[in-house]
């Protein structure tokens, strides 16, 4: 479990550069929980999930993993980066080795395991994210773009992290690229069960899986709670530049117009349900 | 870490400095450098050291900044300060095998100290309130005249900026892949020599691959809006003398003048008043 308590961060503090980008952010992220963050370039998501695995360390506030501070002195933080596994936006561009499994044993090698043990997380992982074995020798500059940052998520999956977090997974793919990896990260939490943490600008594709959705807004958590809590709130999101599911403004339209609905929907499953109900009462 | 690099580094605090004409502040330079030659009294370096105060305090960049930007160059400094130390022969005054030090020495030191300090932060003044932007479209306009000889100005100084830009946009890339990479369990600072070269490789190739990417996207980027020299190219902020340059270009002057006045005319009658200087 993770737990941020009023954490703040500026960069470059004390110089005229300085730039405040978190602000009191408190969070609790329980074991197995699938969140989504969204909030508008820069509000501060990438900045909040680099505290949670040590890269970053707060000028602000305490983080707690698994009730320990994490900056304390006998706390190892290289420990924690292999517990909290962070895959960075565009992750592709931190491969570097000569063929595709070679660059995912990175991780778990540095953890010095054995050597089995290396060669079977490397595959189960792979696996996992969808890449098929005639590719395991090829070179990682030679693959499509989205198959290159699924390499790179199983090079952070093959460390067996508790909590994954992955920053905006599919921003700049194609429509057929972003499907893969979305696949692939449902498939980790359906397999695995570990916390995921999912970051991203828009939250459209994902709202019906996530359990949770936080946003951000100038540094600071502006809702907390349900994709059903927060797309509530479909007016305010707006004005700070984010959009609700397009079946959300659907139901609120109709509700507004005097159709008798229980509340908003989130997913089209829930709004044709309501509608159903409605429709046969 | 890497952002601790200040040396060529912008600093935008807005003074009178940062508007001024980017020749201007290119002159400035290159007189403050030459005037460290031409005088060689105590007088000299009281000349030299307050105007650059000054310009410091008028620039209203940290002084604190400045010097945290100059650790690169401190073993230079120090290095500089040894060798005229021990080097200079002169009337002895401590001894120990053959290192003598003399005090033509420790005055030859002290000065060549302060004389490199001064053009290592006078120039850098330079670059702290200039963008690397101002700074090729100064050089530009400046050397305008060397064409004729056919030199490649622009070319230069587009090459100029484009690895002035590159420069940060490097830095960011190495710290982001750098913490990539530690999110991946690799460790920059332990281990032995030969393993922390080894753990320099994940940091390189993805540097190299996307410093190469980035330089084909902006060619690409520049012949796409037919980019081709500075053939007809014209300027959206054609640089333009105010009223302030104007005084500026002569404020060098005066403090050239000042110079010349204290460290030759000044400085032998203060002799003759107290010698020991
Ligand atoms: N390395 C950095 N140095 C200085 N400021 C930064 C750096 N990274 C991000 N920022 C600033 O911090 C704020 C938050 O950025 P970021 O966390 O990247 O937001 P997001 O990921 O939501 O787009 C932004 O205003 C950004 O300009
Ligand atoms: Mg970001």
């Amino acid at each position: 479990m993770l737990y941020l308590d009023k954490v703040s961060y500026t960069y470059s503090p004390g110089t005229a550069m300085a730039m405040p980008a978190l602000h009191e952010v408190s969070l609790e992220i329980p074991d197995g929980q699938f969140i989504g963050i969204i909030g508008h370039t820069g509000s501060g998501k990438s900045t909040l999930i680099q505290h949670l695995n040590g890269l970053v360390k707060p000028t602000g506030g305490v983080i707690y993993y698994n009730g320990r501070d994490i900056w304390d002195e006998d706390f190892s933080r290289k420990e924690l980066r292999t517990k909290v596994g962070l895959v960075f936006q565009y992750p592709e561009h931190q491969l570097f080795e000569t063929t595709v499994v070679k660059d995912v044993e990175f991780g778990p090698r540095n953890m010095k395991l054995e050597n089995l043990e290396v060669q079977l997380r490397t595959f189960e992982a792979l696996k996992t994210v969808g890449i098929s074995d005639e590719l395991y020798d090829a070179s990682p500059f030679d693959l499509s773009g989205g198959q290159k940052r699924r390499v790179a998520i199983a090079g952070v999956l093959a460390m067996k992290p508790e909590v994954l977090v992955l920053d905006e997974p599919t921003a700049g793919l194609d429509p057929a690229g972003r499907d893969e990896i979305l696949e692939a990260i449902f498939r980790i939490k359906r397999e695995r069960n570990i916390t995921v943490i999912l970051v991203s600008h828009s939250m459209e594709d994902v709202a019906r899986f996530v359990d949770r959705i936080i946003v951000m807004e100038h540094g600071s958590v502006k809702y907390d709670g349900s994709p059903k809590e927060v797309f509530r709130n479909y007016k305010e999101l707006e004005e700070i530049g984010l959009a609700a599911p397009d079946v959300t403004y659907l139901t609120a339209m109709l509700r507004e117009r005097g159709v008798g609905l229980p509340d908003v929907a989130t997913t089209v499953e829930e709004a044709a349900d309501m509608i159903e109900r409605y429709c046969k009462h | 870490m890497l952002r601790d690099i200040t040396i060529g580094q912008y600093y935008p605090s807005g003074s009178v400095l940062h508007r001024l004409d980017p020749r201007v502040k290119l002159f400035w330079t290159l007189l403050y450098i030459v005037s460290m030659f031409v005088f060689n009294t105590f007088l000299g370096y009281v000349v030299a050291g307050v105007t650059l105060i000054v310009l410091i305090k008028i620039s209203r960049v940290p002084f604190k900044f400045m010097v945290k930007g100059l650790k690169a160059v401190w073993m230079l400094l120090i290095f500089t300060l040894v060798l005229n130390l021990f080097m200079t022969s002169g009337e002895v005054i401590w001894q120990w095998k053959f290192l003598k030090l003399t005090r033509e020495g420790i005055r030859t030191a002290v000065f060549m100290g302060l004389r490199l300090f001064f053009l290592i932060i006078g120039s850098s003044l330079m670059t702290l309130t200039t963008t690397p932007n101002q700074l090729t479209d100064g050089l530009e306009t400046g050397l305008r005249g060397l064409k004729k000889i056919k030199v490649p100005v622009h070319e230069l100084a587009m090459m100029m900026s484009i690895a002035l830009r590159f420069i940060p946009i490097l830095l960011e890339e190495t710290d982001k892949i750098m913490k990539a990479q530690a999110a991946r369990g690799a460790d920059f600072d332990e281990g032995k020599f030969k393993d922390r070269v080894k753990a320099l490789v994940p940091i390189f190739v993805p540097l190299f691959v996307s410093a190469f990417r980035r330089a084909n996207d902006l060619a690409m980027a520049m012949e796409a809006r037919c980019y081709r020299g500075d053939v007809n190219r014209t300027r959206m902020n054609p640089l333009k003398y105010k009223q302030i340059d104007r005084i500026a270009y002569l404020l060098q002057f005066v403090y050239l003048a000042v110079l010349i006045c204290a460290d030759k005319l000044l400085a032998p009658l203060l002799t003759k008043v107290l010698p020991m200087l």
